[in-house]
């Protein structure tokens, strides 16, 4: 990198002049005009694209998915992106390909993908993911366009969905990835606060299709795991955000962790709490494409202590019984005997069993630490019950990267 | 046979709730399976073939990736968006609403137009049947197997308007379809360039690059129709066809690019010595540019034509970007310059603007293609060989229209028929061209890998890497 990268960067969405045939399909496909031509060549206005990526599947050659890192304040002018033969090559900062992983990060994905023993690779027709555009040194601003509360008014905890607007910067997400957040200020020692890393809870083409927009949910932490009482710097001030606060973003993150996108796979989600988040911006996705009738089941266990402290309960249960098979495990309902998500994953374990054995299916935990040796017991139980050994299938589901875990 | 219409047949058309369709459909569809069974890419039944298939008109919807069997492939109906309050935009019903029926004074000149059209499609699958058994690559076998089953589709698009719109008409027109074949000597196909052999990659490339290309103007003409439903199936089909000129485009860039990098390589630009390093000399691939211009140039038919003024006037079939475009939108009063024969000299002449709409199109379609043969250049130049590809001149091999049957040199000479005997053989393709390209074809299958006379492209279909496996054969 030859200079150091400021917050007054952006990505600039250029079309690369030898690959691109001007057939016109991206110009045509822009549902806002940000794309025009002369007689040499096709390219975008920057202060018109809001980098919604619309234009990129129709593009026949792959020329329209080009980016450049610029000083926003002097992007590539129309006149320059006209008199090109050629992509600008020397003195471009590819932000995404250069900068390494930054240390938090790297070291809280090296924990939270322990479970499988490092990063799986992501699954064979998942979409390529954009990682680490923006770092510490050079965050994305992005603006609070929504904060609301998902659990019920009387429910012990508050776990909140909060939108992210980016305005006319690119952050591109795939389902699965996760994103960082640096709180304001200086810890204890004077140093600025480490990156708090969130799953996105929206699908890619954002909360709202089509804006540069994505969501995530967000617990306000007061007790630790064990139930002492602890304040948690980021989650408090994340949920006490309000509509148009500012917040200072880096990433994208997640190479793995990421859904299959061909016709007929399918989805085993396992999630507890938060969790959630990635569970939901894949059914979100899949929910959006239901007319597409492409084939191919979903699948979730999904646990919290109560219904009213299970994030996005309401939509889940509107969903069509046909579209996704869910089963909730409640863990502290009066009256009740305990009930955890690998009770039920035993219960349904002619199905699990299937689908364990279905190449098409893809799995996927999330949530506390906590819940996978559970999980992986009933996964155990399950294979004994149906023949098969578990140790044996584990290895088979890794190597076709079939099975994706990320607890904290 | 009973199909499953939503999930077999992605559409956009309400296809489950049109009775009258289905009927239609359920007769016409296994004909159309046997036809590919019978005349499209040949031996491939079993291949698996990552492929792109259109499951809705969304940006996101219509660029599936996966590998199909190509006879399960799901050739979808798709029309483009409706837009609120569209008008018939030219021609003497300017300014009605468009029309979402068939006008009965234009039911003869629309269906003629579709047919017209539809035949293009089933037509270049039959031309391409063989070339699946010499692809260069997986990479090109693919992309191949896609104009192909794109070209099937296309030819669907064209089935439902006959079939949704036309009755009876309309179901005989789409069974005709099916029935015609190209290069047949009895039931030929109907127009002459969709008649011609494809026999090799070059000419595959060529085909894709120029003869697509008018398929790209007729659609953009098409577009713009008061028909609606015409208008909007040509535009989904527009995001289509442009894979297609991609394929050829990207396809001659690849031929030249590895030509130039034999002759820096070896130090010669001497045909004869590139040939037998195994690369197509420049001079081969401008007798064969030669060939496909002029031969896809005649498509746009006479350069006077009272059908393409009449189809104008009714608001069938617009110009090109009609809505584009300035002035009056009906050409009663306007001229446009042609070129016509003065003895043995070319000279233009000004003549009525509608009579002219044939001559119109062909002219967009010129500025077009040369824009493409320049950024070919671009890759000779870059590689520092001084070599220039061109366009031949538009009366050039001329079969159809006022140049049909006159002698005219590349550079736009008007010559006597000895001058012509004497030196076509250095413009156009000749069977020692035809034998040498045809000899470079061999069948390349281990993914990555190219053939000798190929460059391996820049980026993937769908930014697969280099190794992807394209096709698998089982």
């Amino acid at each position: 990198m030859d200079a150091a990268p400021s917050v007054d960067t952006a990505l600039q969405h250029v079309i690369d002049p030898e690959v691109c045939i001007r057939c016109n399909t991206c110009e045509e496909t822009c549902p806002i005009n940000a794309i025009t031509h002369d007689s040499r060549n096709y390219v975008v206005k920057f202060d018109i694209c809001k980098s919604c990526n619309a234009c990129l599947p129709p593009c026949p050659t792959g020329a329209i998915d080009n980016w450049r890192r610029v000083a926003k304040s002097r992007p590539y002018t129309l006149e320059e992106q006209f008199s090109w033969d050629s992509l600008p090559l020397q003195g471009e900062v590819d932000a995404h390909i250069e900068a390494p992983l930054p240390e938090d990060v790297a070291r809280i994905t090296a924990i939270a993908s322990a479970g499988h023993g490092g990063t799986a690779t992501p699954p064979w027709s998942a979409s390529h993911p954009y990682v680490n555009l923006y770092t510490a040194q050079n965050p994305v601003i992005a603006t609070i366009s929504g904060n609301l509360r998902l659990t019920a008014a009387g429910a012990s905890s508050d776990i909140r969905h909060i939108v992210l607007d980016f305005g006319s910067t690119a952050f591109p997400v795939l389902e699965g990835q996760t994103l960082g957040i640096i709180p304001p200020g200086l810890d204890e020692n004077g140093e600025p606060h480490h990156v708090r890393l969130y799953s996105v809870a929206s699908p890619r083409e954002g909360e709202r299709p089509h804006y540069n927009n994505l969501a995530l949910t967000v617990k306000r932490v007061n007790e630790d795991h064990e139930g002492n009482p602890v304040h948690g710097i980021c989650s408090n001030y994340l949920c006490d955000l309000k509509k148009g606060d500012q917040v200072r973003v880096v990433g994208p993150y997640g190479v793995g962790f990421l859904m299959p996108n061909h016709p007929g796979s399918s989805l085993m989600m396992i999630c507890t709490g938060t969790g959630s988040a990635p569970m939901r911006a894949m059914t979100e996705r899949r929910r959006r494409r239901m007319a597409l009738k492409e084939g191919g089941e979903l699948m979730l266990f999904f646990g919290a202590r109560r219904p009213e402290e299970l994030p996005y309960f309401g939509p889940l249960m509107k969903l069509p019984k046909t579209f996704i098979d869910i089963n909730l495990a409640f863990s502290r309902l009066p009256g009740q005997p305990k009930q955890y998500v690998q009770d039920l994953i035993r219960v349904r374990g002619d199905k699990v069993a299937v689908m364990l054995e279905d190449d098409d299916c893809y799995i996927y935990i999330c949530g506390l630490k906590g819940m996978e040796g559970g999980v992986i017991e009933a996964f155990r139980d399950v294979c004994r019950a149906h023949g098969k050994d578990w140790d044996e299938l584990r290895p088979a589901l890794l190597a076709k990267s079939r099975f994706h875990i990320e607890t904290y | 046979m009973t199909i499953n219409y939503s999930e077999k047949i992605p559409n956009n058309v309400n296809l489950a709730g049109d009775k009258t369709l289905q009927r239609a459909l359920e007769h016409w569809q296994p004909n159309f399976l046997h036809w590919w069974t019978d005349m499209g890419p040949e031996g491939s039944t079993n291949f698996e073939v990552y492929l792109r298939t259109a499951v809705s008109v969304e940006p996101d919807g219509w660029a599936n990736f996966g590998y199909v069997k190509m006879p399960e492939y799901r050739w979808g109906i798709f029309l483009a968006p409706a837009e609120a309050d569209r008008r018939v935009n030219f021609g003497e019903h300017k300014g009605e609403p468009a029309w979402q029926e068939v006008p009965g004074e234009h039911r003869a000149n629309l269906r003629r137009i579709i047919v017209a059209q539809g035949d293009t499609e089933p037509a270049s699958v039959e031309q391409q049947r063989h070339l699946g058994l010499t692809a260069p690559s997986l990479y090109d076998m693919r992309n191949l197997f896609q104009v192909n089953v794109e070209e099937g589709r296309h030819l669907w698009a064209m089935v439902y308007l006959l079939h949704r719109y036309f009755g009876r008409d309309g179901r005989e027109e789409a069974e005709a379809l099916l029935e015609r074949r190209s290069g047949d000597a009895d039931n030929p196909r109907i127009l002459g360039a969709f008649n011609e052999k494809t026999p090799d990659w070059l000419s595959f490339y060529m085909f894709t690059y120029f003869t697509d290309r008018d398929g790209k103007y007729q659609l953009c003409a098409l577009s713009e129709s008061g028909f609606d439903p015409l208008s909007r199936t040509t535009r989904f089909m527009l995001t289509e066809e442009a894979h297609h000129m991609f394929v050829g485009e990207s396809g001659v860039s690849r031929v030249i690019q590895r030509t130039c990098q034999a002759m820096k390589e070896n130090d010669t630009n001497d045909p004869a010595k590139l040939r037998a390093l195994g690369v197509i000399d420049l001079e081969t691939i401008q007798r064969y540019l030669n060939f496909h211009f002029s031969v896809t140039i005649d498509l746009f038919g006479a350069d006077q034509s009272s059908n393409a003024a009449n189809f104008f006037s009714a608001g069938l079939k617009g110009r090109f970007e009609e809505t584009k475009l300035s002035g009056d939108h009906v050409l009663k009063n306007d001229s446009y310059k042609i070129l016509d024969l003065e003895g043995d000299k070319l000279v233009e002449k000004e003549v009525s603007a509608l009579t002219s709409l044939n001559e119109r199109l062909r002219d967009d379609y010129i500025r077009d293609s040369i824009a493409g043969i320049g950024r070919w250049n671009k890759v000779i130049e870059k590689h520092g060989v001084a070599f220039r590809l061109r366009a031949p001149h538009k009366a050039f091999n001329r079969k159809i229209g006022t140049f049909a049957g006159v002698r005219v040199s590349p550079d736009g000479h008007v010559l006597s028929e000895a001058e012509w005997t004497h030196q076509h053989r250095n413009w156009l393709p000749t069977e020692e061209d035809r034998a040498f390209v045809a000899s470079l074809m061999g069948r390349v299958i281990e993914s990555g890998k190219y053939a000798g006379w190929i460059a391996p492209p820049t980026v993937g279909i769908n930014r697969q890497p280099a190794n992807f496996e394209y096709v698998r054969f089982n």
